[in-house]
């Protein structure tokens, strides 16, 4: 069994012009592995992606797929690759059949094989009832559905997917996601998906964060979170500045004003809370206390509110 | 050999699944060119007898090639502003991720659209018994030849301006620019007797211009002298073949800048 890493991705860059889209960006995926790029929309997923996908050459640095470097050996590499875009790749005018056909005399599939695989997706996508629909008749969903099929017809043994739980209902989605681990679990497929959704990062085994063009943090999503201090506790009120430097200075911990909300980072949370409270009684409306979630690790990294940080790209 | 056929014959099927469940376009690349032909033929006949023409033709006659190398433009743009969608639905993505050769896509998408254009341009045929020229059988073959190495030429050249395309509007403006000046001046709207000195030399080095003379020469296979002024068979076949082989590869090349 080969144990090199499926994917390799060394201080890799890309520049629209002036525009940094990706600024050094390492790290590598192992065979098997589902990997996340997490991150806010405009944090250099998408650049990412495509770069992986081969439809985009990097400014420099370099990528290793299963051992081949991508641009000299984009062929090679293409044959392997499951690629499911945010945006759609059917075609409307076509049927499911049709479109499932056409992409796999792509991937050099034909006759009985090609057959064989068209039903047997459409069987997993819950799709055989609609094989014969023209694409444009289907709802959102549907589509969603078909477009996996599509990247799993050929068997790839890397599957990309750019924000694929975008557009599925709930019910879809939690299928989606059985699946995935299904493919990862009995076929070995290795995955890297992109997304902004935390539930969905979970998920993975590791998952890097993308913000500005910088990879701000790479692990586990347990590794991620223990790196923020314990607990975290979110406090709003009146006049929260005052209350910020008065914290500080009080219980020598660093709390952070993001967006109205002042966010401390502590361990024993739960104690910390029944102090700050006896302490300022006037100074605090309300106090969330949680667990660290993946949120919280990019905004200990970053400084920044993911949300925000979409809108400020 | 079928991991480079497959994917060509794949997409050349699709051009023409998808034309057929469209029938606006067969309308606008066949009715289009025939109001056309009708009313500029009728229009211009009585004041314009082309220098050169036949005696007894009439402007309606002169055209006629004229209007099939039309209906040919016109499929062939349509077919690549299918390549812009294409590009703008997301579909050319999933193609692009393949594993295919440019080569193969290019070709894929330039088959499709020309085996339309030859298969409009010789239903146009049926109407040559009309205009008075009568449809032998050596006719009708070399015709349907002519017709495909034309199409295919100007169906890479569509695609050459499709690859830089992203949006369809995009594609209008240059199309008119560089595609209706080409079929202008290629002796299908005009001959080049009498022109300014300059406008024959256009003439001259348009490569449709030798597309359209091998047409007309193909179509008066039974009255040579009723085309004299043009350029021999064989020659201009052969610059039309040279037309449509460069302008593959010029589309093939694009298609891979399009990466960069």
């Amino acid at each position: 069994m080969n144990l090199s890493p499926a994917v390799v991705v060394d201080d890799l860059c890309r520049r629209y012009g002036p525009r940094v889209a990706l600024d050094h960006v390492s790290f590598s995926v192992a065979r098997g592995e589902m990997f996340a790029l997490l991150g806010p929309n405009g944090g250099g997923k998408t650049t990412l992606f495509k770069i992986l996908t081969t439809l985009l050459p990097a400014t420099s640095g370099e990528v290793r797929i299963f051992d081949h470097e991508l641009r000299s050996h984009a062929h090679a590499i293409r044959a392997r690759l499951g690629v499911v875009f945010q945006s759609p790749s059917l075609d409307r005018k076509l049927t499911v059949v049709e479109n499932l056909r056409h992409h796999g005399h792509l991937y050099g599939l034909r006759g009985q094989v090609l057959r064989e695989r068209i039903a047997a997706m459409l069987d997993r996508m819950g799709l055989r009832e609609r094989a014969q629909d023209l694409v444009e008749t289907l709802s959102g969903g549907l589509q969603r559905r078909v477009e996996l099929a599509k990247g799993l017809l050929h068997k790839p043994d890397l599957l990309l997917l750019d924000e694929p739980s975008t557009g599925l209902d709930p019910g879809a989605r939690r299928d989606f996601n059985w699946y995935l681990s299904h493919l990862r679990e009995q076929e070995g497929v290795t995955i890297i998906l992109t997304t902004h959704i935390m539930e969905e990062a979970e998920r993975c085994d590791r998952v890097g964060i993308l913000h500005q063009g910088r990879l701000v943090a790479l692990g586990t999503p347990d590794a991620l979170k223990a790196q923020v201090g314990g607990d975290v506790i979110a406090i709003q009120g009146p006049r929260l500045e005052t209350l910020r430097d008065q914290l500080s200075k009080r219980f020598a911990c660093n709390p952070v004003l993001i967006d109205g909300t002042l966010r401390i980072e502590r361990p024993n949370g739960h104690e910390f809370i029944r102090e700050i409270v006896a302490t300022f009684p006037d100074e605090i409306q309300s106090v969330t206390f949680g667990k660290p979630t993946l949120e919280d690790v990019f905004i200990h990294q970053t400084g920044h509110q993911f949300w925000r940080a979409e809108h400020e790209r | 050999m079928h991991q480079v056929l497959l994917p060509v014959s794949t997409l050349w099927g699709r051009e023409i699944v998808r034309f057929l469940r469209q029938r606006s376009r067969l309308v606008g690349a066949f009715a289009q060119p025939l109001v056309f032909w009708v009313l500029l033929g009728s229009g211009f006949s009585a004041s314009f007898r082309p220098p050169g023409s036949p005696e007894g033709s009439g402007y309606l006659e002169y055209l006629y090639p004229g209007i099939i190398t039309l209906v040919i433009l016109f499929t062939a743009i349509f077919a690549t502003i299918a390549v812009v969608e294409d590009r703008k639905s997301g579909f050319l993505q999933g193609v692009l991720v393949a594993p295919v050769p440019r080569g193969s896509i290019v070709l894929g998408q330039a088959l499709g659209s020309s085996t339309l254009a030859v298969l409009q341009g010789a239903l146009f045929l049926l109407l040559a018994p009309f205009v008075g020229i009568p449809l032998s059988i050596n006719t009708a073959v070399l015709v349907i030849g002519v017709l495909a190495l034309v199409s295919f030429a100007l169906s890479n050249l569509g695609l050459v301006i499709a690859w830089r395309m992203d949006s369809v509007q995009g594609f209008h403006a240059i199309m008119n620019l560089i595609l209706m000046p080409i079929w202008f001046l290629s002796g299908a709207f005009f001959p080049a007797t009498g022109l300014p000195i300059w406008l024959v030399w256009v003439m001259h080095l348009n490569p449709l211009s030798y597309g359209v003379a091998a047409l007309r020469r193909s179509l008066y296979l039974h009255n040579p002298l009723a085309v004299a002024h043009l350029p021999p068979l064989a020659p201009a076949l052969l610059v039309t073949l040279a037309f449509a082989l460069s302008t593959f590869l010029l589309a093939v090349v694009t298609a891979h800048r399009n990466e960069e």
